[in-house]
Order: structure tokens, then C-alpha cells, then sequence
């Protein structure tokens, strides 16, 4: 066989440069990382009795709690709709305004983006913590803060849904004499309606989720409840919490789901 | 042909699939060494299930499979694996690992032969990377030897595809409708590539075809399938193009020659 | 017949007024529900202070070589980020494989069902509270956060990757079977190559959850940004909220960018 007729393998395929390297890379990373955190496996393991400890007192449930637990939770199911909705008004315009084929104008799209990638970089407990500061402890920050924090990601969601519409129909009413509020109430509107309301209940599903910590920096709900009973060191009554916020998120995506794939 | 020359003998095999769909009914088989067997028939007539059963990719629910005049139903293990490593198979939509390259999806081929943990650290000997090279060569894809897999047309992929399973140094290929991906001209290449490992390799070929035409221009002999059940065999000599209609006809009604043996 | 179709008319017409209708109760019922506490009268002062930190940031905490600065802390809580998620790709591993249903397997099934129930469970298991549990066995301080990371992250990971196996085309696995490999064999040389790029692509995708997830964590003492963070709103002392909201955007905005450029690779 002559070796000639093989074709040539470049540098860096033969020698797996870009494997290697990523290996290299992703080691020293790895390594800086366990420094950084003070990783100490020994230690973890050394102080497992003690989690389990913990553990086994989570595995006995005080269920004399549940009463005192329903209200709050329901505060939590509140606090989430009632912040959705609101960052969903805000939404709206927002989305309308960052949509490439409604608005021509980059600038102020542009500008309207950034803002929405500057809301979205927020964690949503952060939020909660200037909410807090801002209009004192309560529902009201809980309220607050899933607005804000849904108005990020609904925007986007909606946007992206705008730009992604048939735009035969707008043509024909611009070409009919409409204004742009008239395109968007005759021509976008129907056509996104379906996936609008599909991106809302996928937004409250996440805010359920997310307003039950919430309350952890006093932001209402049944958060308030959870850093009590933490801090109380009442662990059965934490299990309760958890078990509480597990059947209401599996309610409620259940719920939504269903309305999601009805929507379809 | 004579009996000793019988490759691979099916006697009154059944194959029943768990939820209940029959998908073979007493088939009574003689497949001879060197032969170029097309076998034909509507969709779900059971054409893959009878492929299958051979390189026990499905395992037969009745009666008895011989290749070499041995039993392949027991075999388990080592054993099984070296029947599989003896039998190449081809895929309609070529089963390559897409990421990876050409050559190391045709040494994959060579697996049979390696402990597990020489073949996934990629040690595979200079002989056997010589064979990679040779495998290709004669698909006539040796230049796309570095290529990612999924940088590689359809026609060229189930070449890649051929040059693997050769890499086996098999004694039977099956293909399963290994051109129904295909458009015309690489379907003539692939089918070119497969006849040519029957005629100068010597290598027993079982193809499933759609198209009656094929089998009649590359197989010595055509069988045709209906729900599950042997319905016609014919060497390609006596082949006519009407016999077809009893295969592909609403009406389930045993047509043309007698089953062999 | 056609008292079928106006039966069906009438539902089509009509069944939007029983929506409206219970749409609305829900929001009566929610806006009832919430206790308004009606502003703070502190409320537009804060406000107006919080806007005049962010616009004044405490330049100096950026870096003052104490380890407990802005710096050092933005890499702390990337490498707690770092570290959870990437222990927690690895223990996501066997949960996918439990959770994923076999192919052709469309009804009930115990062990998928069984690791389904499993990954809902941790997902929804608050990270806050897993880290407050850490706390206890490792002491406070970013150990903590990478073990509640590396565990909750499990949740969402075992289900994207557990989709990824259900949904991966089979194909290469039953060539390699078919030419005689192993078990082995068929995960080495098939699956994983099949598959890792998928599996790599879902945890840069968790990581950058997880940027954000740790720079909160600190609230609760589990290392990161969050500690300084919650003190300094606490104490009020906004331009130093300020600088440190500016670190936050600048991190989760660089780390967006880049694992979303890897990302786009991968696919
Ligand atoms: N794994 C399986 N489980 C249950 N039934 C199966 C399975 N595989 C195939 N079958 C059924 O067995 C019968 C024969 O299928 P087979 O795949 O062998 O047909 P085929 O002739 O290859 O058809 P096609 O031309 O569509 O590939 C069909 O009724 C099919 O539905
Ligand atoms: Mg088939």
C-alpha cells in the first residue's frame, strides 16, 4: 500500500489539539475551582452523620403543621399570579418595542434590549432582598419581585414569538391604509395569542416555584414560614414546607400543562 | 447445489414478537455459500425480522436456525458475539456514529475482535488500521479517511457503512433496504459495492429490496415474503416479472415456484 | 343529528363565558388574598438612594486585596457555579439512565416512573434549604453552595438528559452490536459519542443557572457574593449594592455569552 494515496491529516486533528486542550483547560479550571471553594471531601464526609441526622428528622414530618401551612401557601399561589400578571402588562409593549419586524428602528430596540438582558441577569432573590428594603416586608415585595423578575422572561419569550409571525397579513392592512396599532390589534395579536397565553402559564409554573423561597428574605408567602422553621431549627416542621411546595408545583404544572397542550 | 455447500439452513422458524405480531410462519430456508439472495415484499411482511434472526439481533421463538450446519439459537455470550462478528449488517439509514470520523466509525467495525477496553481507548493494531484503509478503498472513500461522518452525503455514508462491516471479515452480509435512502446514481454505487463483495470476495449476500427491478439486475435469486410467511423462491433464471404480483397483491395466494430444498 | 351540532355550537359559543368566569374568580380570589401593606413612607427615599448608589458605585471594593472584595468574591461564586454543576453532570448520569424510558416502551413503567418522580422531587427541593442543610454538615462557606448546587442542579440535568437518551437515534448502538461488540463496546463507541455533545451542551445551559443560583446563595451564608451582598442592603449602604449588582450583570452577561458561543459549537 502506498501511503501516498491517504489523505493529509491536518495538525491539529492528528495531534487532538482542540481535545487536549480542552482537557487541559478544563482541569485547571476544575482545580482553580476546588481551591477557590475550599472543597474538602474529607471534611463532607467526616460531617455525614450529621446531615442524616438532619435528614432523619426531616423524615418525621410534623403534620400537625399542615394547617398552619395551607394559608401561606396559598399566599404563595396569590403572590405568583398576581406577578405574573403584572409583569406580563409590562411585558407587552416591551416585547412589541424589541420585535425586529415591528419596530425598523435599531436604536430603539437596541436600547429596549438591553434593558430587558440587564432585568434577566437579576437572580430572583436578589430582587426580593432591594423589594424588601424598598417597600418593607410582606406580600408586597413578594408581589414586586416576581413581576419584575417575569417581566425579563416574558418579554423575551414574546418577542421572539413576534418575530417569528406570517407577515403577509400585516402587509396587506399597512397596504389597506392601518396605522401600527391597527396591525398589531388585526394581524399580530391573532396570531400570537395562543403562544402568548402558553408562555404566561409557563411563567406562573416558574414564579410557583420561585415565590416559595421568597419569603425567605421576608418577601411574603410561605418562604416566611420556611426560614421560621429553619432557623427554629424545626426540621419536621421543614419537611412539611417541602412536601407542601412539592404538591402545589406538581398541581399547578399539572394544571397548566394541560391548559398548555389545550392551547396547541 | 448440494447440500454441503448450505450456509444457512432455517427449519420451520417462528418468530413470534411479545406483544403477539407474528413476525415469521414456519419458514423453511436454504441459503448456499456465494449466493446473492434478494428477498422482497410489502412493507411489514417481515423481511427485517427475517434478517435479524440470523445475526440473532432477534431471537427466534420456534423451530431452529443452523449456519455452517451449527445452531445459533443457543448461543450466548462469547460465542454469540463471534456469530455476530461473522455476520456484516448494513442499515438503511446507515447507523454511523455522526460525529465521529470515517475512520474510526469503520475501525468500530473491527470490535468483535478486541476486548472492550482496547477497543474504546482506540487501540486498535497497524494491521487493522491497514485494513481500515483497505476497506475504503475499495468503496472508493479512502480520501474522506479523516472526514466527520455527518460532512458525508448519503451514498457515501452507507459506503462508510460497507467499509465497516467488511472490516468484520464477514462470511454473510445482510442489508437491510440499503439503498431505500438513496437517490438512483448512488444507488447503483452502493449496489455495485455489494455485488462486487459477493463475486470477488465470496461473501453470502442477503438483501431486502423494495424495487423488483434491482433484485433482478444483482441477485442469483430472489425469495418473497407475506405476512410473515415464505411465499416465493426462485432462482433469478426462472424469474419472471408477473410472478410478483402474488407478493405484492391484496390477496395472500402462494404464487410461482415450490420452496427450495 | 342537528341537535348535536347546536349542542356542539353552543358549547364552541358559550364555553369562553365559564373561562372568563373562572379567570376571574382566581384573581378576585388572589388580589383578596394578598395583605397590600400600602407603601412604606420610606419608599421613594429608598428608592431614590438605591438608584443613587447604583450610579455611585463604591469604586473601591472592586479589589482591595483581602480576598473578601468584589474580585475575588464574582470568581468565588463562579467557581462554587462551576464545581456544583459539574459534579452534579456526573451524579445526573445514573438518575437519566433510571428516569429514561426504553424505546417502544409507552406505558407505565416502574423504574422510569419511579427516577421521573425522583428528578420532580430534588428539582423542586429548594436550593436554599439544601444549602442551609450543608451548612450544618460542612459548616457555612462555599463548600456549602457547591454541595447544594451540585444537588439540586440533579433535578433539571437527570430530566434533560434522560430526555436526551430517550430521544437519541439508536442506531449506531445496534451497528455495533450487530458487529459483534459488547455492552461495552456499544456504550464507548456509540452512545457516548452520540450523546456527550447533547450532555455537555445541557450542563453549559445549567451552568448558567447555576451563575445565578450562587451568587444568591451567600444569604444564607453559603458562600459567593450573596453574603456581602445582603449585608450591604441591609445596612444600607447602597453604593456598595451598587457596585456589586454591577459585578453580578457584568458576570451572568459574560458567562451567558460565552457558554451560549460553546454552545452553539456543540449543536
Ligand atoms: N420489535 C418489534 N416488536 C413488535 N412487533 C414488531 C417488531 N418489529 C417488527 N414488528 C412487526 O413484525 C412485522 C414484520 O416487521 P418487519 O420489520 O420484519 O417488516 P419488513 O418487511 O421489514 O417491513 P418494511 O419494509 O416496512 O421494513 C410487522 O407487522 C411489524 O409491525
Ligand atoms: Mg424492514
Amino acid at each position: 500500500m502506498d501511503k501516498q494515496q491517504l489523505p493529509q491529516r491536518p495538525f491539529a486533528q492528528k495531534y487532538h489539539v482542540k481535545g487536549i486542550g480542552g482537557a487541559l483547560v478544563f482541569l485547571a479550571l476544575l482545580w482553580g475551582s476546588s481551591v477557590m471553594t475550599g472543597v474538602n471531601w474529607g471534611e463532607f464526609f467526616t460531617n455525614l452523620d450529621q446531615f442524616f441526622d438532619l435528614l432523619s428528622r426531616m423524615a418525621h414530618p410534623a403534620w400537625e403543621y399542615t394547617n398552619i401551612v395551607i394559608q401561606p401557601i396559598l399566599e404563595t399561589i396569590q403572590m405568583a399570579l398576581i406577578g405574573t400578571t403584572i409583569g406580563t402588562v409590562i411585558a407587552i409593549p416591551f416585547s412589541i418595542l424589541a420585535a425586529r419586524n415591528l419596530i425598523k428602528n435599531s436604536v430603539v430596540r437596541g436600547v429596549i434590549r438591553f434593558i430587558l438582558n440587564l432585568v434577566r441577569t437579576l437572580p430572583d432573590l436578589l430582587l426580593a432582598a432591594l423589594f424588601v428594603a424598598v417597600v418593607g416586608i410582606g406580600a408586597t415585595a413578594g408581589v414586586w419581585t416576581l413581576a419584575v423578575f417575569s417581566f425579563g422572561m416574558i418579554s423575551k419569550l414574546f418577542y421572539e414569538t413576534i418575530e417569528t409571525i406570517d407577515e403577509r397579513p400585516l402587509e396587506a392592512l399597512r397596504a389597506a391604509g392601518a396605522n401600527n396599532t391597527q396591525v398589531v390589534i388585526f394581524a399580530v395579536v391573532p396570531q400570537v395569542l395562543n403562544s402568548f397565553v402558553s408562555y404566561f402559564l409557563y411563567t406562573f409554573e416558574i414564579n410557583v416555584r420561585a415565590s416559595t423561597v421568597l419569603g425567605y428574605l421576608g418577601a411574603g408567602g410561605i418562604g416566611v414560614y420556611l426560614q421560621r422553621s429553619l432557623s427554629s431549627f424545626r426540621y419536621d416542621q421543614t419537611a412539611v414546607i417541602v412536601l407542601a411546595i412539592l404538591v402545589v408545583v406538581i398541581v399547578i404544572d399539572a394544571v397548566s400543562n394541560n391548559l398548555r397542550e389545550r392551547l396547541q | 447445489m448440494s447440500d454441503e455447500s448450505v450456509l444457512i439452513e432455517f427449519d420451520n422458524v417462528q418468530k413470534v414478537y411479545p406483544n403477539g405480531t407474528v413476525g415469521l410462519k414456519d419458514i423453511n430456508l436454504k441459503i448456499h455459500e456465494g449466493e446473492f439472495v434478494a428477498v422482497v415484499g410489502l412493507s411489514g411482511a417481515g423481511k427485517s425480522t427475517l434478517l435479524r434472526t440470523i445475526n440473532r439481533m432477534h431471537d427466534i421463538t420456534g423451530g431452529d436456525l443452523k449456519i455452517d450446519g451449527a445452531s445459533i439459537t443457543g448461543y450466548k455470550g462469547k460465542e454469540l458475539r463471534n456469530l455476530r462478528r461473522s455476520v456484516g449488517m448494513i442499515f438503511q439509514d446507515f447507523n454511523l456514529v455522526n460525529r465521529s470520523s470515517v475512520r474510526r466509525n469503520v475501525l468500530s467495525g473491527r470490535v468483535g475482535y478486541y476486548s472492550t477496553w482496547k477497543s474504546s481507548l482506540g487501540l486498535f493494531s497497524a494491521e487493522d488500521k491497514q485494513r481500515a484503509v483497505d476497506a475504503l478503498k475499495r468503496v472508493n472513500m479512502l480520501e474522506k479517511l479523516y472526514t466527520r461522518v455527518d460532512e458525508l452525503s448519503g451514498g457515501q455514508q452507507q459506503r462508510v457503512a460497507i467499509a465497516r462491516a467488511l472490516m468484520q471479515e464477514p462470511k454473510i452480509m445482510l442489508a437491510d433496504e440499503p439503498i431505500a435512502s438513496l437517490d438512483p446514481l448512488t444507488t447503483t454505487a452502493v449496489m455495485d459495492d455489494l455485488l462486487g463483495l459477493n463475486q470477488e470476495l465470496g461473501i453470502t449476500v442477503l438483501a431486502n429490496l423494495h424495487s423488483v427491478s434491482l433484485a433482478m439486475k444483482y441477485a442469483d435469486r430472489i425469495i418473497g415474503l407475506r405476512g410473515g410467511q415464505l411465499v416465493y423462491d426462485k432462482p433469478i433464471a426462472e424469474v419472471s416479472a408477473d410472478d410478483f404480483d402474488g407478493i405484492y397483491s391484496e390477496q395472500a395466494e402462494i404464487k410461482g415456484g415450490a420452496v427450495n430444498g | 343529528m342537528t341537535e348535536n351540532v347546536k349542542k356542539q355550537n353552543f358549547w364552541a359559543r358559550y364555553s369562553w363565558i365559564m373561562w372568563a368566569v373562572i379567570v376571574l374568580a382566581f384573581y378576585v380570589w388572589s388580589i383578596n388574598g394578598l395583605q397590600f401593606s400600602g407603601l412604606q413612607e420610606s419608599a421613594a427615599e429608598v428608592s431614590k438612594s438605591i438608584m443613587h448608589g447604583l450610579f455611585h458605585p463604591e469604586w473601591s471594593y472592586f479589589y482591595d486585596g483581602s480576598g473578601e472584595d468584589l474580585f475575588s468574591l464574582i470568581f468565588q461564586t463562579l467557581a462554587i457555579a462551576f464545581l456544583g454543576t459539574f459534579v452534579s453532570a456526573i451524579l445526573s448520569i445514573p438518575f437519566a439512565f433510571w428516569a429514561a424510558r426504553a424505546p417502544r416502551e409507552n406505558k407505565f413503567h416502574l423504574r422510569s416512573t419511579s427516577g421521573k418522580f425522583i428528578l420532580v422531587f430534588i428539582r423542586t427541593f429548594p436550593e436554599l434549604v439544601l444549602a442551609i442543610m450543608f451548612i450544618k454538615a460542612v459548616g457555612p462557606g462555599s463548600f456549602a453552595g457547591v454541595l447544594a448546587v451540585s444537588i439540586h442542579s440533579i433535578g433539571m440535568l437527570g430530566k434533560l438528559f434522560s430526555e436526551a437518551l430517550e430521544n437519541m437515534d439508536r442506531g449506531s448502538e445496534e451497528a455495533i452490536q450487530s458487529a459483534g461488540g459488547s455492552k461495552a463496546d456499544m456504550w464507548v463507541l456509540a452512545t457516548m459519542p452520540t450523546i456527550m455533545p447533547e450532555f455537555l451542551s445541557y450542563t453549559l445551559y445549567r451552568f448558567e443557572i447555576a451563575v445565578r443560583s450562587a451568587s444568591i446563595l451567600g444569604m444564607v451564608g453559603a458562600g459567593g457574593i450573596g453574603t456581602p451582598l445582603l449585608f450591604a442592603i441591609q445596612t444600607r449602604n447602597w453604593s456598595r449594592v451598587g457596585i456589586i449588582l454591577l459585578g453580578i450583570i457584568v458576570m451572568v452577561t459574560a458567562i451567558d455569552f460565552i457558554s451560549g458561543t460553546i454552545r452553539k459549537k456543540l449543536v
